[in-house]
């Protein structure tokens, strides 16, 4: 199945020049764009957000520029050439903030409700959980019953374009906060509730998300990808996630698979339609089809992911996977092999 | 009112305003010499048992710089290990302890005590006041704050620094997911500064109300000193939001009563709600005395009188009320139904428009005067600059759906470094080189504090600016590393060059203060920059020689020879009368004389007190419970040895203090500077308990299932009956008490504070006893925690009753109480009335709101 590519695109924010970063609003034309960035939005949500977010920054600049002209010329002209006195305080302090943040007020008002209700009957409801450091993912397909078992996944949502998608996000220990700047705004994730987040992709592609409230010893390797298809490969993805997984034939696929089983990965981790169906630890069902490891935190390949089950206590200290350092290393790469054939 | 006034017709309203001075010229020679004896500071180690608000003020402000070099180097080293992507300098824990060291020591540790450190320092200078009403509560508060300071910066050394934010949100900082000592760390640090604040704040109020110089009518009180009321009035009803928070917080660690565990009932909301009831006023806290600083030295340095001088004061009332209404922009993303974050949002935005009154104000004032080009100046322009332009970001984080993306961002970061640091710090350091002058009579370096300027203002731009655009890029805050990919690179390298510059600023003011101090200053002339309030007239450490006569806003400026007159001694309290310290207290809106106030002088109770109150605290931290009775024990003791000698009745007749004034040397009731301390006080108790209440609804709302059904699972009404009778039989008695002490009948003020006392103890253990009964644990559900607590609090008041009854019964029995001496009297029966008021409404609470709602 064509995925969209693991995205090498660099950010090109090199060119811009300090001089322009001190210079105003300006600046921000010189077009960011990444994976991770809300002036480069590829969904509605965002879209909208940074329409708005321009006016600001303009409005911003063009106030800030006029009010230090203002006192430059304050502190330079003679006093009997400066015009108005309390007049300025009225005028300025009073009846152009009431006015203007009036309007500001009744756009605002506009855009919130836009977004809110972006996904009023959604296409999709996908249930993200926040753990320290990792999410939780599960897919329910529209009108299920509570009854009936979701889909689950881990540190990565696959959603289509064009259809509105309904999150709700929830916190199994402490507050994360759920955020991909390309297509929407953040919402925290928060134990005892579930908040829900509306949104609506436009461009395909393959977007990072990160966890936004602080929440402890690695929260900084919080991330997830969101990978946007069109609707059809869409649908063609989720149909194929029925399929279960049965131990390979290919030898050293199989050692792989009898290793995770050995060594006891299944304490922890599910993979679909085998003997393991653990809850503790991410769904591992798809591993092999993932942009990241670690929840976003590494590039994901047999290589790093070998590293990762053998020393995962050094790459990303406190989290809850041990370092897995006793296999020879055959098994090793096989054990990996095997969880990147799972697609 | 036992004011006695003795004068003419004309004299007495006039006052000396035609030119007949307040005290006739020339003065006894040896009135200056008791003024100096009386006030002489004492030297050598001595020093550290002096109270004199120029003393403690200077310390206090060097304590709360220091605080904020090390905060400052602590952010030094965050910017080196964010120079560079997937940098290994500073691990993930040592990073996380340095942001939250960083956070909580410039927010508590730096901001608010230095603003209330200027205050302390300033404010009885400009109103022409000998010191603050009560020093040693002043110097307490700053012995306390420094020792508690040093040791939440020691725990840094001991690898046991708080790591949980300086917001410090629930899950992740109560027991399970920070075991040990590091989030009690942080409760320790904010344990003093609430301390600190609050005597901070009770000292301003009842310092700008009650000693101002005679004729300064509140339509006259100097812009900062509106400021500082203000902000002191913020402090009120703010700081108890934290305060109780901080207690249940504690509570829940130690006894893990669920306040904020949503298995059990409760809710990690209810602690940002708190928190940001608090942490909101807390920023215009920190920003209202800068702005009141700015609103100063403007008129100085334009030589004109401040623009719209009433509508800036209505701003900075505005403000006031403003911020108690905008706490939830800090929880925009909780996924609080959109209703209400509208009505957030407006509130936001609102607020921009005081800012804006002051903004024009101060350009219009600089437009209509000729400008003078002194460092302060330059600071002053920096902080339009960047005050402005963190002004409007702060618009576009009330904009909602912008701030969905812009929050825990690093758009926030430089949104709050440009307020805060614009806001206050620039106003601060401009200040510095501003009223130098009045600290010793030398002037810092001009030229310097211009490289200073340059390299702070040009290296804070370049640390803060492409923060906006590195947190529109994704990059959110508190991150200890971040990968390369992402565009983030160039623009953290950049922002960590202009932290080392903004740094080097900060050293050279340092230098120039370090040369200074060792005696490389210019000499300055005693009104070097041409200001026109009283802080400018020269004075030794009792103040100023007479206490002014004022008739302005710039009394200076109005009458030029008034400085002459007032180091001639021909104002206001020329000597020293009682022969001791004293200043005058005046009526709180027009300003006129009182009564003379004894000022308690140098001594080691409140020093003692402040170290072994830390001293405790700190055990408490670490966790030896046993050990730490002793100094708690010890600073009791301290205390009452500083108490001990005060509220000594009227020991002189009435003074002459000039003007045909003459004014008894003590008065009771509610004209008494210590009552209303006390009821400031009640105010900030008063909100504390409210917030508890405010808690236990909150919890009701998100959890009405843990609350119980069945009334037969509550105790009997019959609880509620028997100790609403004993509160009433403990107000009866209180108010007994009050009358015996009227006709000086000792045994019957004796046998009424002890009854009061056993009653309200039997109501509040009988309550305890009537929940424990039912079987209710703490532990088990929210609302186990929060009724035990509602008794817990209770029972905390029954602590401090304890102590101040037993207190005034040994002044009962040592003679120190009668019918014309009853402030220590009048305090307790405060204390004791508001403690039966706050029982009986925990008692209905407690028991009909289950029966009610359950």
């Amino acid at each position: 199945m064509a995925l969209p590519p693991w995205p090498t695109r660099r950010t090109s924010l090199a060119p811009v020049p300090l001089l322009g970063l001190l210079s105003g609003a300006g600046f921000l034309l010189s077009g960011c764009e990444g994976a991770q960035s809300a002036l480069d939005p590829a969904g509605f949500n965002a879209r909208e957000i940074l329409f708005t977010s321009w006016i600001l920054f303009i409005g911003g600049a063009v106030i800030f520029l006029f009010v230090m002209a203002l006192a430059v010329w304050a502190v330079l002209a003679k006093g009997d050439r400066f015009p108005g006195a309390r007049a300025w305080v009225i005028g300025g302090g009073i009846l152009f903030p009431v006015v203007t943040l009036t309007a500001l007020l009744l756009h605002e008002f506009a855009l919130a409700r836009r977004l809110v209700t972006v996904a009023e009957t959604p296409a999709l409801t996908i249930e993200v959980t926040g753990y320290m450091w990792w999410w939780d993912v599960r897919y329910r397909r529209p009108g299920a019953g509570p009854e009936e078992p979701a889909l689950r996944s881990a540190n990565e949502l696959v959603i289509p374009t064009g259809r509105p998608v309904e999150l709700l996000v929830g916190a199994a220990d402490v507050i994360h906060s759920f955020w991909v700047p390309s297509l929407a705004g953040k919402m925290d994730m928060i134990p005892g509730h579930v908040n829900r987040l509306a949104l609506l992709a436009e461009k395909p592609g393959l977007y990072r998300g990160q966890c936004a409230e602080y929440c402890g010893a690695q929260h900084a390797l919080m991330a997830f990808h969101v990978r946007v298809l069109e609707p059809e490969e869409f649908d063609a993805w989720l149909a194929a996630r029925n399929r279960p997984v049965t131990r390979p034939e290919d030898p050293v696929l199989a050692r792989g698979y009898d290793a995770f089983f050995t060594q006891g990965c299944q304490s922890c981790h599910a993979v679909r339609g085998t003997p393991a169906v653990s809850t503790l630890g991410p769904d591992l069902s798809d591993m092999g089809a993932r942009a990241g490891l670690a929840a976003g935190s590494f590039e994901n390949n047999v290589g790093t992911l070998a590293g990762w089950i053998a020393s995962a206590q050094h790459l990303k200290p406190g989290n809850r996977m041990p370092s897995f350092n006793v296999m020879d290393g055959e098994t090793l790469r096989a054990l990996a092999a095997w969880l990147e054939s799972l697609k | 009112m036992t004011l006695q006034h003795e004068g003419g017709p004309g004299s007495g309203h006039g006052g000396p305003a035609h030119r007949t001075l307040p005290s006739p010229l020339p003065r006894p020679e040896e009135e200056l010499r008791t003024l100096q004896r009386v006030w002489r500071m004492p030297r050598g180690l001595g020093l550290l048992s002096e109270v004199n608000n120029n003393v403690i003020g200077v310390m206090y402000i060097g304590a709360a710089l220091l605080f904020f070099v090390l905060a400052g180097l602590l952010a030094l080293a965050m910017r080196a290990q964010l120079a560079f992507p997937e940098s290994a300098l500073l691990d993930h824990d040592t990073y996380n302890q340095f942001f939250t060291v960083h956070g909580t020591g410039m927010m508590f540790l730096f901001a608010v005590p230095v603003v209330e450190a200027i205050g302390v320092y300033l404010i009885p200078a400009m109103l022409g006041a000998r010191d603050l009403p009560f020093p040693r509560l002043s110097a307490f508060a700053f012995w306390a704050y420094f020792f508690g300071g040093l040791s939440f910066f020691a725990s840094l050394l001991f690898d046991a620094a708080p790591d949980g934010g300086w917001f410090m949100y629930p899950p992740l900082t109560s027991y399970e997911h920070s075991p040990g000592i590091r989030a009690d760390f942080w409760l320790l640090g904010i344990g003093f500064i609430e301390i600190s604040a609050i005597a901070g704040a009770i000292e301003i109020i009842v310092g700008i109300l009650r000693t101002r110089p005679p004729g300064m009518t509140l339509d006259k009180l100097p812009i900062y000193c509106w400021a500082m009321l203000i902000m002191a009035g913020m402090i009120i009803f703010a700081f108890p939001a934290v305060i109780l928070a901080t207690a249940l917080l504690e509570v829940e660690r130690v006894f893990h009563w669920p306040f904020f565990i949503a298995e059990r009932g409760g809710d990690p909301l209810l602690w940002q709600h708190l928190f940001w009831f608090f942490g909101h006023p807390e920023v215009y806290i920190i920003f209202l005395p800068g702005a009141g600083l700015v609103s100063m030295m403007v008129p100085t340095l334009a030589r004109y009188p401040l623009i719209g001088h009433n509508l800036v004061v209505l701003a900075l009332v505005g403000t006031g009320v403003f911020s108690f209404g905008l706490w939830v922009h800090h929880m925009f993303t909780t996924g609080i139904p959109p209703l209400s974050l509208s009505f957030f949002s407006a509130a936001s935005m609102a607020v921009a428009v005081p800012s804006g009154i002051q903004v024009f104000a101060w350009i219009a004032t600089l437009g209509k005067g000729r400008v003078q080009w002194t460092v302060a100046t330059w600071f002053l322009m920096g902080f339009l600059f960047i005050f402005v332009l963190g002004g409007l970001t702060g618009v576009m984080v009330a904009v909602v759906p912008f701030d969905w993306q812009a929050h825990d961002s690093y758009f926030i970061v430089a949104h709050l470094h440009y307020v805060l640091i614009g806001g206050m710090v620039f106003p601060m350091f401009a200040a510095l080189y501003h009223w130098w002058p009045t600290l010793n009579g030398t002037l810092l370096s001009e030229r310097l504090g211009r490289w200073a300027f340059w390299l702070m203002f040009g290296g804070f731009n370049v640390t803060f600016f492409p923060m906006h655009i590195t947190g529109l890029l994704g990059m959110p805050r508190r991150v200890y590393t971040y990968p390369g990919d992402l565009g983030w690179n160039l623009l953290n390298m950049v922002s960590t060059v202009g932290a080392f510059v903004l740094a080097l600023g900060v050293l050279i003011v340092l230098a120039d203060m370090a040369r200074n101090a060792f005696g490389r200053g210019q000499p300055a002339s005693d009104n070097p920059w041409n200001g026109g309030t009283l802080e400018w007239i020269p004075n030794g450490n009792y103040a100023v020689r007479s206490i002014p006569y004022v008739t302005g806003l710039y009394p200076l400026w109005e009458n030029p020879n008034l400085s002459r007159e007032v180091q001639a001694g021909a104002h206001f309290l020329p000597g020293a009368p009682t022969d001791r310290r004293e200043t005058i207290v005046t009526s709180p809106i027009e300003s006129k004389p009182q009564y003379l106030m004894p000022m308690p002088g140098p001594h080691w109770g409140h020093f003692l007190a402040g170290l072994f109150t830390a001293l405790h605290f700190l055990c408490l931290t670490v966790g030896w419970y046993l050990i730490s009775i002793l100094p708690a024990l010890i600073a009791i003791a301290s205390v009452i040895w500083w108490l001990w000698d005060l509220d000594t009745g009227e020991d002189h007749p009435p003074q002459e203090v000039g003007g045909g004034w003459r004014i008894p040397v003590y008065v009771q009731g509610p004209s008494n500077h210590s009552w209303w301390a006390m009821v400031v006080l009640l105010l900030v108790d008063g909100t504390a308990f409210a917030c508890l209440i405010f808690s236990y609804i909150f919890l009701w709302t998100v959890s009405p299932d843990v609350w119980p059904s069945d009334p037969a699972a509550l105790p009997g009404i019959g609880w509620l009956g028997g100790g609403l009778l004993l509160l009433a039989l403990a107000a009866l008695s209180l108010w007994w008490a009050s009358r015996s002490l009227g006709a000086d009948r000792q045994a019957g003020v004796r046998l009424g504070l002890l009854l009061c006392f056993l009653f309200l103890l039997a109501a509040a253990v009988g309550e305890g006893y009537a929940q424990i009964q039912t079987g209710l644990k703490g532990a088990e559900s929210a609302y186990g925690a929060v009724t035990y607590m509602l008794v817990a609090w209770q029972g905390f008041h029954m602590a401090v009753l304890l102590l101040m009854i037993g207190y005034t019964l040994a002044r009962s029995f040592r003679g120190l109480i009668h019918a014309r001496r009853r402030v220590t009297f009048d305090n307790t029966m405060l204390m004791a009335g508001y403690t039966v008021g706050q029982g009986a409404f925990a008692l209905l609470l407690a028991h009909l709101f289950p029966r009610l709602f359950g």
